[in-house]
């Protein structure tokens, strides 16, 4: 037994390419993001509080895809999701559409715990965060110049990105920072379990880049991006929609539960049923294993367990 | 080839003091629904057809909890959800937070065939609904005078209404409310449940559907969304089966009601009855819900641990059942 605890910035193409200013700054994220949650396990919080803590840290990160540095709606307009779920009983919480709260996650905490609701969207949620007394601000906050013009390529292709990493190809020499293939893609998530085998997991993001106002990922649904229950805790990341049809993280413990695989075959699995390119996932088990398998050519993530064993990786490594 | 299949689904968990007249009227709804669906199936319809007619055919009458007939939210106004799956390559479309759309469930089927999505919701479906050119209608349209008496009662019963379709006890007031069935009742999870509309089908390819569609709890925060547009909660459908559920939201969100039956069938190698049966009884813990379900194999199967669920099937052998007990 022992702890755990997995944390994603993305899954997506990821370029190898990727240049040192673009990748450095996320390992870094990363690095602090898992730190944050191996302290407080180590502290014994609980895995509940764990990942609502290493996922508002991720969402004040503007170099990920959720809170501050959102992925921006075809009408230019932050409109930010998250999840949590506790493994044991079996709560769950919910936010969509949420543009004016700092940290989604704890919305959607705050939905568990003082609605006799799991899910919350748009106006509803929001007036829901300030009755809470949480924490909001300007939309702008979200906002950063990499996401404006990430949206304008977007939109100039007309075409949904799941990540926009590649830089549309035209005649026009474009903004050489982003030529480079900037890769700020997917959710952002963590997972953890504590030494009692006590599992939580939690999801956040802005979505897909010139996404439909209105438009509704995997995220904050129960069973597709986000799922824990006895066994194990998963938070997934990719393409919204095959996600969904994929039940991916609902798949994960059934398939523990029902075939007998063990956490990481049961990851590797699920993983494999979707589309190539499509989809990544972290995921602990209730006796401290871990996976991380994706089939992007990337996923930004990192792990550490409590017998001392860390990781940090962007693309394949061979304990995938 | 195979045979077609097909069930409809009014709600689970009835009163079982409802007046007889409206145990009448609720079959005679899910009687004329199963008509029409098993004539769309006999003209060869597709089953993602023939799911999206018979919901139709459930919004658009105010009996149940769905479109017109739909509950109120705390503000006394109607946001609706719904969503449909076809099984054959898992596509599928939602919506959640219609005010102004007729028929949920065919915005939900144009999320899935004419948007890049899968779920749309609030001023974001409802611009999409615009530009589909989809009838809309005004708010108003969707509130019924009963619900209007229920949202009052929820309001001084200060509680979330799951089943309300306990007659207004006449105009005495609060007294009156405490004395009525529901109200005594007293438990916060009650043993009722709003009446969700679903349609599962299975057509003579093979090819399995499921849709739902609902106006929620009565007296929900706006802005809640349930389990009826969430993809394996509410609905799902597959290569084997497909499933609409119906119940306390909430628990069939936590158990993923309908992607567990067909889980159990992909993973356990169950058919649809025993995946039906241990779904029921070993997902669901204290929450009180129900579900239909078809199989490609155009078996029908529904189970439920509430009192009651308004329900009908038919086979293409000729059977045919409603019933609410």
């Amino acid at each position: 037994m022992g702890w755990a605890i997995s944390v994603h910035g993305g899954a997506g193409d990821i370029p190898l390419s990727l240049p040192p200013e673009k990748r450095l700054p996320r390992e870094a994220g990363l690095r602090r993001c898992l730190d944050v949650g191996i302290a407080a396990l180590k502290a014994h919080n609980h895995p509940l509080d764990v990942v609502e803590l290493v996922v508002r840290e991720l969402e004040n990160n503007p170099h990920f895809n959720a809170g501050k540095g959102s992925v921006l709606t075809t009408s230019g307009t932050v409109e930010m999701e998250a999840c949590i779920m506790d493994g044991k009983t079996m709560k769950c919480g919910a936010v969509s559409g949420v543009s004016t709260v700092v940290n989604a996650i704890s919305l959607a905490r705050l939905v568990m715990d003082k609605t006799p609701h799991i899910y919350l969207a748009f106006d509803g949620a929001e007036a829901f965060a300030r009755e809470q007394g949480l924490e909001t601000v300007e939309m702008s906050h979200f906002i950063t110049p990499e996401n404006i013009e990430r949206l304008k390529q977007a939109q100039e292709a007309d075409r949904v990105q799941l990540d926009y990493t590649q830089p549309i190809q035209k005649e026009v020499p474009k903004d050489a920072a982003l030529a480079d293939g900037d890769s700020q893609i997917g959710t952002v998530g963590c997972v953890a379990v504590d030494n009692e085998g006590n599992l939580a997991t939690a999801t956040s993001t802005g979505g897909i880049v010139n996404k439909m106002v209105g438009r509704i990922g995997d995220t904050p649904i129960i069973g597709a991006g986000t799922y824990a229950n006895h066994l194990c805790a998963v938070s997934a990341t990719g393409r919204g929609e095959a996600i969904i049809r994929g039940t991916i993280a609902r798949d994960v413990a059934a398939v523990m539960e029902f075939k007998g695989l063990s956490l990481k075959e049961a990851a590797a699995y699920v993983i494999d049923q979707v589309p190539r390119g499509n989809a990544g996932l972290v995921a602990v088990s209730s006796t401290g294993e871990v996976a991380m398998p994706f089939n992007t050519t990337g996923m930004f993530r990192a792990c550490a367990t409590e017998d001392g064993y860390s990781e940090i990786a962007i693309w394949d490594s061979p304990t995938k | 080839m195979g045979a077609w299949a097909i069930a409809v689904h009014g709600g689970a968990g009835v009163d079982p003091n409802l007046p007889k007249e409206r145990q009448e009227e609720a079959k005679r709804l899910l009687t004329r629904c199963l008509d029409i669906g098993i004539s769309a199936l006999r003209s060869n319809l597709p089953a993602i057809d023939v799911v999206e007619l018979v919901v139709r055919e459930l919004e658009t009458d105010p009996l149940f909890n769905s479109g017109r007939g739909s509950a109120l939210t705390e503000k006394g106004t109607v946001e609706m959800e719904a969503s449909i799956m076809d099984g054959p390559k898992r596509r599928c479309g939602a919506v959640s937070g219609l005010t102004t759309v007729k028929n949920p469930v065919s915005l939900a089927r144009l999320v899935m065939e004419k948007s890049p999505h899968s779920y749309l919701a609030f001023s974001g479906a409802e611009e999409f609904a615009k530009k589909q050119g989809v009838e809309m209608v005004d708010n108003e349209y969707f509130i019924t005078e009963d619900n209007v008496g229920m949202l009052k009662l929820a309001k001084e019963a200060n509680s979330i209404l799951f089943d309300y379709r306990i007659p207004a006890v006449g105009t005495c007031g609060a007294g009156a409310a405490m004395d009525s069935p529901l109200q005594m009742n007293g438990l916060p999870i009650s043993v009722y449940a709003p009446e969700t509309v679903g349609c599962v089908v299975v057509d003579k390819q093979g090819r399995c559907a499921a849709a739902t569609s609902t106006g929620g709890l009565m007296n929900k925060m706006s802005g809640r969304i349930g389990d009826s547009p969430l993809i394996g909660s509410g609905t799902y459908a597959s290569e084997l089966c497909g499933v609409s559920c119906t119940g306390e939201g909430e628990a069939i969100i936590r158990s993923t009601l309908a992607r567990e039956v067909s889980a159990v069938m992909e993973y356990k190698g169950l058919n649809l009855h025993e995946a039906v049966d241990y779904v029921i009884k070993n997902r669901l813990d204290e929450g009180k819900a129900g579900l239909i379900a078809v199989s490609k194999d155009g078996e029908v199967a529904c189970g439920f641990n509430t009192t009651g669920m308004f329900r009908g099937c038919a086979t293409e052998d000729g059977f045919m059942e409603v019933g609410v007990w």
